[in-house]
């Protein structure tokens, strides 16, 4: 039966594939190549609309493959095999949080544990704005060329209208950045 | 239950581009609209989501869902963060298959990055001038800010780490306090 052999080759790639969606193209590979249900250029494809579809990566990208593989079924069995084995993880890990939470020692270490975080997700921002106002390659000999200066106004333009309207709703940002993209043709 | 789903399915819907991108959307859904947890409880989520296999996105939404509702709460939360891409890239991949390559949606999508940097950066700033109060802490910060982006030590390492240097500086803290 094709659902259970995709929930199984989804269910193999959610547990091994650690560190973000992209993480997930080795083994979407090896599903091409062993059961044949999409090809490779598909790949190519299915991965330019994930990430231009909200949503997590990895979960587009299950949900676009299942179906090509077996419509609506298919990419639901999809979903949910890639989906799986996280759930089961995180929800043991949250039943064990919530009774250490009170312990002393497990207080102290998350307090040693969130400026790390702080420093991570700021690395995270740095890939956020290199591909937001980079366009590589760029040309080596002019200074900061990779730079796009159209994007980098908006970036600062953007910045300037959230600090001004602090109560200002993320998705209204993002709808802004959504339209100005589209009139400056970013 | 009703309102887990809602939020978690609104979060899931304007998460563009990776899971860091869906922590402004949390801490304005989760934390300052249905105060269901604090700040320092989703930057710990966040920790945990690192260090767990599978998308931070969902594993986020399984923490707080089962925070809120048990089991059913983590399952309801689950499913609500993923149910928006399926129901959107469904259609496509049957009608649209070049949608990747239409002018417009590559517009829509610079700009669109564009706002994610300017809310990841306000929620960094934030986060920074709240929990790094402490020189100890700065020192944590820098510390991991080095390791990650100059020897890109993977994320998990640094959690591990940070925790374990936690709960060293903690447990020497409370002998000093005894004595």
């Amino acid at each position: 039966m094709i659902f259970l052999k995709l929930f199984f080759a989804f269910f193999k790639t959610g547990l091994f594939a650690i560190g973000g969606g992209l993480a997930t193209l080795p083994f979407l590979y090896e599903i091409s190549e062993t059961y044949g249900w999409f090809s490779a250029d598909e790949l190519a494809n299915m991965l330019a609309v994930s990430e231009s579809t909200p949503g997590p990566i990895g979960v587009n990208m299950a949900t676009y493959a299942g179906f090509t593989a077996a419509g609506v079924p298919g990419a639901l069995a999809a979903v949910v095999g890639l989906v799986l084995p996280a759930f089961l993880i995180t929800a043991f890990i949250a039943a064990a949080f919530s009774r250490f939470r009170e312990n002393r020692f497990v207080d102290a270490a998350f307090l040693g544990l969130r400026p790390a975080v702080v420093a991570l997700i700021s690395v995270a921002f740095l890939e956020v704005l290199k591909v937001s106002v980079l366009r590589l390659p760029g040309n080596p000999s002019v200074f900061l060329s990779p730079l796009h200066v159209p994007s980098l106004c908006l970036l600062v333009g953007l910045y300037a209208l959230a600090h001004i309207r602090k109560k200002m709703h993320p998705v209204v940002l993002i709808l802004l950045g959504a339209l100005f993209g589209v009139l400056f043709r970013l | 239950m009703w309102e887990l789903f809602v939020s978690f399915f609104k979060i899931g819907l304007f998460t563009f581009g990776g899971g860091y991108a869906m922590l402004p959307m949390i801490k304005r859904e989760i934390e300052e609209k249905r105060k269901w947890c604090s700040e320092a409880e989703i930057l710990d989520y966040y920790a945990i989501g690192q260090c767990t296999p599978g998308v931070i996105a969902v594993n986020c939404a399984t923490l707080v869902g089962y925070k809120k509702g048990g089991y059913i709460g983590a399952i309801v939360a689950t499913a609500a963060v993923v149910l928006p891409s399926i129901c959107i890239i469904i259609p496509i991949a049957a009608f649209i298959e070049s949608f990747a390559e239409y002018a417009v949606v590559q517009h829509a999508l610079a700009g669109i990055r564009v706002a994610v940097a300017v809310l990841v950066l306000r929620t960094v700033i934030s986060l920074y001038k709240k929990n790094i109060k402490t020189a100890v802490a700065a020192l944590v910060f820098f510390l991991a800010l080095i390791l990650s982006l100059v020897f890109h030590v993977s994320s998990v390492y640094i959690v591990v780490v940070a925790i374990l240097g936690g709960l060293f500086f903690g447990i020497r803290a409370r002998k000093e306090e005894k004595k």
